[in-house]
């Protein structure tokens, strides 16, 4: 996409549609109050020591940009932020109207009428609640996440996982919005402005609890490890030899699954502690797979699928997670261990998807191992980012942004 | 009504939320889907035609709710591809198509004799994006995943949990919208590619990479600080605020997530909860109330315990706290002005379900809105429209391979 020059002002939920651009091989110039955007100064930072060139959670959203720093309260200033927004094809920003009103996407647009912008906020344009304050912990409470996601014991409270997911999943949709935007551009000439909700985004990213409530007005209710489902299911989480947990997918169905489940307790030397093998056994015997429907309602099928529970957790007590995930796939029985992302990103299957991005940040005298992109271009190869921007380090660039109408 | 992508027409293999998911949103924006699906397991490769939630008491492949949630707006053949019959029919679908893509294991395309070097063949310019676990190359390529697996090994499921103990993990399959933004990505960005140049290509997308890119601050803290995350309830990541959880409030399992930013809003927060504790000089900078976190959070819960939800967090909003109800599906589905105005659950009319509820789009597009009125195809249901009428064959030959399984 090294056709596309892409403006970011810099809001709260920005960055994320902007890296992805960038990521794709846009020119994504990411534009700063003086100051430095907020996220500058969120942690961590590197080495634990603050810096608004420092912050991780800046580099992580923000490599392969180029920042200018604006003053828009200087009337010079706003109107090269002007110019600079004429040369552009995609602005991505945090309303329909930027600098405090003064830039708005409808005088813009009618100067420009193939421009691209992005509005990326927390309730949408026009919102009454345009001004509340939100953090990615209350996006995610009030757009509906959180309310899956905990323990089967009630009295602790819903939980919500790290990485600042609302900002993934707004930011997510802002770079699908641009990219259709432009597929529509690319046919007609004709650029819109497009109005990402955050919260609606987080609404439609909770998965079976929405179509649960829309069809039925069934209420799917948190459990450990597991789908929220609106009634109680069977734990899915073991616990491993080495104190970490692995989850265990999908149970086997098939005869020949149950044959490979024997085997592999067998293997292991477990068959003996483990007398519902019995009913594996009846299962490997079968002409026909389980039938999972049958649950709870034939005592055979109810006993079975409780005995491949039973044995997954005895092998999987008896390996460490990672080995057990390895064992069970090569087994073929889908499972995962539950990495920390440390491991997670060290590991060998990571490494070899090119999940490791050295990244040169000649500032710190250092090479940052940064993650790459989860997909494999075949004909447009991803080329490795630039370390995320300095602030104002492209400030020299501005003016030949601003000259730059004729794109 | 001509949508943004009213231009394209995709051969979508794919399914589950993972892929469907991706191919929904190109529906909703005019593009032509077809779902090719396998009449022999009655299109049951995806499960969601066949589980419920059921609108009625009704069961069967065309009325699984979860499946016309995630296909509303597309069109659906069936075609054979253990016959040579039906492998000709996917190729002429493949010649007038834009977009081939799938989410099937690693090499199950190329077994059938549809890889992406068959598919260019067929057609020069193809689009083929494949969405799997894991990917096509790497140790783990054979691997098979599903949600929660993904969520394990990516590293999100241990980030969410309290800590020493079981993680909570994610109460949905998060990474299949995640893998279904990354499709969509990767999608767009190659039709853009191809508009440029007039090449198509293979793009290979690995799920369990999609998560570990949503994760990127946490990854960094590790590449550069040798810092490993590690799961803190719903404390702040990096302690960057404190107080930051979720909160009881009276009722029932209700709950408010409260987020103070600084040691203004922590003022703010005592005045709204008339709790004089929390402006004691114990508490008086973040680094003190980070080191006396726990007792901090109690301090917040006993004050918020015998507050009504929705009351609490409107008035610390109105002052200028990040806050909000962990709201149930009634609540964040029924219950938002803003998603009403924007309408994100559309009604859709389904042959046999009827009329219901399905999600639709988070983002508002000024030129071409999205737009979802049909429900998912039957098993089958445009045969004769895409097989017949698209693909040019006559009444007597779909009558005659229906007959004898190929369709």
């Amino acid at each position: 996409m090294s056709d596309l020059r892409v403006i970011e002002i810099s809001d709260q939920y920005t960055p994320i549609a902007g890296r992805v651009l960038a990521e794709l091989g846009a020119d994504v110039i990411v534009v700063e109050p003086p100051e430095g955007s907020p996220h500058r100064r969120r942690p961590p930072f590197v080495d634990g020591d603050p810096g608004l060139d420092r912050s991780l959670r800046w580099w992580g959203a923000n490599a392969g940009k180029r920042s200018v720093t604006i003053d828009v309260d200087d009337s010079a200033a706003l109107e090269l932020l002007r110019r600079v927004i004429a040369g552009a094809d995609v602005v991505l920003a945090g309303s329909d109207r930027v600098a405090g009103d003064r830039l708005r996407y409808s005088e813009l647009s009618s100067e420009h009428p193939g421009l691209i912008w992005v509005s990326i906020s927390p309730f949408g344009i026009g919102s009454a609640r345009a001004d509340d304050p939100v953090t990615d912990l209350t996006v995610l409470a009030g757009g509906g996440p959180i309310w899956n996601c905990g323990y089967d014991d009630h009295t602790i409270p819903p939980m919500r996982g790290s990485g600042d997911q609302s900002a993934n999943i707004g930011g997510m949709y802002g770079a699908i919005g641009a990219l259709i935007a432009l597929a529509h551009r690319d046919h007609t000439r004709v650029g819109q402005i497009v109005d990402v909700n955050v919260t609606a985004a987080c609404n439609v990213t909770c998965e079976q609890t929405t179509y649960h409530w829309l069809v039925n007005q069934a209420v799917c209710l948190r459990q450990t490890g597991r789908h929220a489902y609106p009634r109680r299911s069977s734990p899915v989480q073991v616990l491993c030899a080495d104190g970490h947990y692995a989850t265990t997918g999908v149970l086997p169905r098939k005869p020949d699954e149950f044959t490979r489940l024997l085997q592999w307790l067998s293997d292991l030397g477990l068959t003996e502690e483990l007398p519902e093998a019995f009913f594996l056994e009846l299962a490997a015997g079968r002409d026909e797979p389980v039938d999972l429907a049958a649950i709870g309602e034939d005592e055979e099928t109810t006993a079975i699928l409780s005995a491949a529970r039973d044995a997954m957790r005895l092998i999987a007590s008896h390996l460490p997670a990672k080995e057990f995930f390895l064992a069970s796939q090569r087994r073929g029985f889908p499972a995962g261990a539950i990495l920390p992302p440390h491991e997670a990103f060290d590991d060998e299957h990571s490494v070899a998807r090119g999940m490791h991005v050295p990244v040169a940040h000649p500032e710190l005298d250092r090479t940052v191992i940064y993650p790459g992109a989860p997909y494999v271009f075949g004909g447009s190869p991803l080329t490795p980012p630039t370390r995320a921007p300095l602030l104002g380090e492209h400030n020299g660039i501005v003016h030949s942004l601003a000259d730059d109408i004729a794109r | 009504m001509t949508g943004a992508l009213s231009h394209l027409r995709v051969c979508d293999l794919s399914g589950q939320l993972a892929g469907a998911g991706a191919t929904k949103i190109l529906a909703a924006f005019g593009a032509q889907v077809i779902r090719v699906e396998d009449p022999v397991s009655r299109g049951l490769w995806d499960a969601l035609r066949g589980v419920g939630p059921y609108v009625d008491e009704r069961r069967g492949v065309d009325l699984g709710a979860g499946f016309n949630n995630h296909n509303a707006g597309k069109y659906g053949v069936t075609i054979n591809l253990r016959t040579d019959e039906g492998k000709q029919l996917l190729r002429e679908l493949v010649a007038v198509s834009d977009v081939v893509c799938e989410n099937f294991a690693a090499g199950v395309m190329e077994n059938r004799g549809f890889g992406y070097e068959d598919l260019q063949r067929i057609k020069s310019d193809i689009v083929y994006v494949s969405n799997c676990g894991f990917g096509h190359s790497g140790p783990y390529r054979d691997f098979k995943t599903w949600g929660p697996i993904v969520q394990a090994v990516s590293g999100l499921t241990y980030t969410s949990g309290l800590p020493d103990t079981e993680p909570a993990g994610w109460g949905f399959s998060y990474m299949d919208h995640g893998s279904a933004f990354y499709m969509t990505v990767a999608i767009m960005a190659a039709l853009h590619h191809r508009e440029r140049t007039g090449e198509g290509q293979h793009v290979d997308l690995a799920t369990v990479p999609a998560g570990m890119a949503m994760l990127p601050t946490e990854i960094l803290d590790w590449t550069v600080n040798r810092h490993m995350t590690q799961p803190s309830g719903n404390r702040a990541d990096f302690d960057e605020y404190a107080p930051h959880g979720i909160y009881p409030c009276a009722g029932a399992d209700r709950w408010i997530a409260i987020a103070c930013r600084d040691d203004r809003e922590v003022a703010l927060l005592a005045k709204v909860l008339d709790e004089p504790t929390l402006t004691a000089d114990r508490f008086a900078t973040l680094p003190q109330r980070l080191a006396s976190v726990t007792e901090l959070d109690a301090v917040v819960g006993a004050a918020t315990a015998s507050r009504d939800a929705p009351t609490l967090a409107a008035d610390l909003v109105a002052t200028g706290v990040p806050a909000s109800v962990v709201k149930s599906p009634a609540e964040r589905i029924d219950g938002d002005a803003d998603l009403t105005r924007m309408g994100l659950f559309p009604s859709v009319t389904h042959p046999d379900i009827g009329k219901v509820r399905v999600e639709g789009i988070p983002m508002t597009f000024s030129a071409t809105p999205w737009h979802l009125d049909a429900g998912a195809p039957k098993l089958g249901q445009h045969n004769d429209e895409i097989l017949g009428k698209l693909l040019g064959h006559d009444a007597q030959s779909l009558a005659d391979w229906a007959e004898r399984g190929v369709i």
